[in-house]
């Protein structure tokens, strides 16, 4: 088959597939009596007026970060799903066990390196099975999240729960162990905007962008790793040490995953709660297949479903009918329509190309 | 010793009675991943049925109207699947991934959109569930010391889903090994092309399997809301899908070693919360909730190739002629 005309890969195919998972979720709106219209009307304003911006880009980061992770592995055709599981520990301990004897400074910044460590730790295992057992990574990584979710229900539960308690979740941290908020920085500089749990994090996320462009792009590990991606018998003849290429991979894609933990607890919640992964981790599959897996595009993606996830917030208030899991339903729509019949229309857009280019030349 | 054996009859009862949806849906699994389709969509059509059946049975008050549209939703995002992976060979993982979250949200919005109960159908009566199904002569044999509370709390008086799932496990078996559409179906698992060759429509064999694991999955879904439950409530499949999907490898694909790890995964469920405040000697109290990580353990385990080894279906997740 004919590459599709660069502007069509990236541009047209992801429009059109998230109009169609739009007209979907607008049919069954429809169908449950209310005007698809008003309800995006009441979406869009509902994510991005002067009060609620904030939190759409703080649910941006989360996405940024999963979508990335996701990104990096489909680059390398792994499908991990794991990013659910990754995120759950390495900030919280590092916050809990040296905040008393460390500077804020220093725990905010070991916080900073646990998050990663943590998560690619949670990667290892799925990836080392993938690698020189030939296990599935899917499957792997699914029990990985089960597995993540028990331990994490038993240590707030028992080991961790904070003293006299009953409700499942850690003591918080010490004051000053944070991210600074957006609005609080800004309001040094004399710039007032609306409180948001924005905070320090989605700086970090658009570094971990642009850094996942270079190194794919712009470093041999990315080129072995876009090799490898591409056929793996190729990359093997290539010389290219494919098991350890998949742990590499994986261990990279765990460590983003982990960083959103970084949004969530040392940004927001300043303690650890159950499930704050919260389905984060499978919308890093929508993010990164929205953004053809490239950076870029999954900024923007992850812009879009900071949208809808603050936009459908919203639809709790306005309507009696329709509540936030509709973002679900669209979240669910876009990865059907975007990666799973990602195929359904490329003979079409193929056959509309050429005959564009013929037209014009 | 009576109570000691009552006790145990309890448990094994309690056993099967979770064990079921699990039984089912790695039936489900089994059939389609044998045929070369991954299917980690079960959680999602489980979620999907358990919705139906309960929304149906509220509406109409007929149980019977609840199981069928029960098989009949799970039957329509089977053929989603098909349609994304078989017709338009699209990734099947991605696929799966797609109708999970789906189902998670459609069964939400659609719940609150009927009901008006965050996403929860109303409690469903005691005329508005799956009937449990005495045998015959379980009152009188009961009596019976030994076998008489055997037969009366453990194979008697269950719900038609339980027995269903029993029986699915020698049908399937017979089917994969004995027939005919068996035999094609596990050629479109391991050697598409070659089944392609012998004139095995692998598309159309695909499809079946699809559709079978559907009705499989929709019973195990009203089985949840109507049976085991009175009523759906929201992400009411809480992971079985999964815990199925763990249960298919761990029995290696094959009937009858997948209905023991169902059962063990069940008895593990069963067992639970009859262990807090039990304490080892040695180990100290056990912790219970740690007890619901060890399927997956074990799974992973299995998969490390630390016991035996899991070799799934050669061509899973391959459409014939390989990818795009």
């Amino acid at each position: 088959m004919t590459p599709l005309p660069r502007w069509v890969d990236i541009g047209v195919l992801p429009a059109l597939n998230l109009m169609l998972a739009l007209v979907a979720a607008g049919v069954v709106v429809a169908l449950i009596g209310e005007d698809p219209f008003r309800v995006l009307l009441v979406m869009i304003t509902g994510a991005f007026s002067a009060e609620t911006v904030g939190y759409t880009l703080y649910y941006a980061t989360n996405v940024l970060f999963t979508g990335l992770a996701a990104a990096i592995a489909f680059q390398a055709r792994l499908f991990s799903i794991g990013a659910e599981g990754q995120a759950v520990l390495g900030v919280a301990l590092a916050c809990l066990t040296f905040a008393p004897y460390l500077p804020p400074f220093v725990v905010v910044v070991l916080a900073c390196l646990a998050a990663p460590l943590f998560g690619a730790l949670w990667a290892l295992v799925p990836g080392v099975l993938q690698a020189w057992r030939g296990s599935h990574v899917v499957i792997t990584t699914i029990m990985f999240n089960f597995i993540a979710s028990g331990l994490l229900v038993w240590l707030l539960s028992g080991p961790m729960i904070r003293p006299g308690q009953g409700s499942p979740e850690s003591r918080r941290f010490a004051d000053a162990v944070a991210l600074p908020a957006i609005h609080e920085l800004l309001a040094d500089f004399g710039i007032a905007i609306a409180p948001s749990p924005l905070n320090l994090s989605i700086v970090l996320g658009l570094v971990a962008a642009l850094a996942v462009w270079m190194v794919i792009w712009r470093t041999r590990f990315g080129y072995a790793l876009r090799a490898l991606g591409h056929s793996e018998e190729a990359a093997r003849y290539a010389g290219i040490p494919v098991p350890w290429m998949i742990v590499a991979t994986l261990l990279v894609s765990g460590a983003l995953a982990g960083c959103m933990a970084l949004n969530e607890i040392l940004g927001v919640q300043h303690k650890l709660i159950l499930n704050f992964s919260a389905g984060y981790g499978f919308t890093g599959i929508a993010v990164a297949l929205m953004g053809r897996n490239h950076p870029a595009g999954i900024v923007a993606a992850s812009l879009l479903f900071g949208a809808l996830f603050q936009g459908g917030a919203e639809l709790n208030f306005e309507f009696d009918t329709i509540t936030t899991e509709l973002v679900l339903v669209i979240q669910g729509l876009v990865i059907l329509f975007s990666g799973a019949l990602a195929h359904m229309f490329t003979p079409w857009m193929a056959r509309l190309a050429l005959s564009l280019g013929e037209s014009r030349g | 010793m009576a109570e000691t054996w009552l006790d145990l009859l309890r448990l094994l009862d309690g056993t099967l009675r979770l064990a079921t949806p699990l039984i089912l849906c790695a039936m489900a699994g089994l059939v389609c991943e044998r045929s070369g389709v991954i299917n980690i969509a079960l959680e999602g059509k489980l979620l999907a049925g358990a919705f139906a059946a309960a929304a149906c049975v509220t509406l109409t008050g007929s149980v019977v109207a609840g199981l069928a549209a029960a098989i009949g939703v799970s039957v329509l995002l089977a053929l989603v699947h098909g349609f994304a992976c078989i017709t338009h060979r699209g990734e099947q993982i991605i696929s799966g991934v797609a109708i999970n979250i789906c189902a998670a949200g459609l069964t939400v919005v659609a719940g609150n959109a009927l009901f008006r109960q965050g996403g929860h159908t109303p409690t469903l009566g005691p005329g508005e569930r799956l009937a449990a199904i005495t045998l015959p002569f379980a009152d009188t044999l009961g009596t019976v010391p030994i076998l008489g509370p055997f037969y009366r709390e453990l194979i008697s008086g269950h719900t038609l889903p339980v027995y269903v799932a029993l029986a699915a496990v020698p049908t399937v078996w017979w089917l994969l090994a004995r027939s005919r559409f068996g035999l094609r179906l596990r050629a479109a698992g391991e050697m598409p092309e070659a089944a392609e060759t012998a004139g095995v429509r692998v598309t159309l064999v695909r499809y079946r399997a699809l559709l079978i694991c559907g009705a499989l999955c929709g019973i195990a879904g009203a089985y949840l809301s109507t049976g085991h439950g009175a009523g759906f409530v929201r992400e009411m499949s809480a992971g079985k899908g999964f815990l199925a999907l763990a249960a298919l490898i761990f029995g290696r694909w094959k009937p009858f070693p997948v209905l023991l790890a169902c059962l063990l995964f069940g008895l593990l469920d069963a067992a639970a919360p009859r262990l807090d405040g039990v304490t080892l000697p040695l180990l100290g109290p056990v912790p219970v909730t740690l007890v619901s990580i060890l399927p997956y353990a074990l799974t992973v385990v299995l998969l490390a190739g630390f016991f035996g080894r899991a070799v799934p279906p050669r061509a899973l997740g391959r459409p014939p002629g390989g990818p795009h």
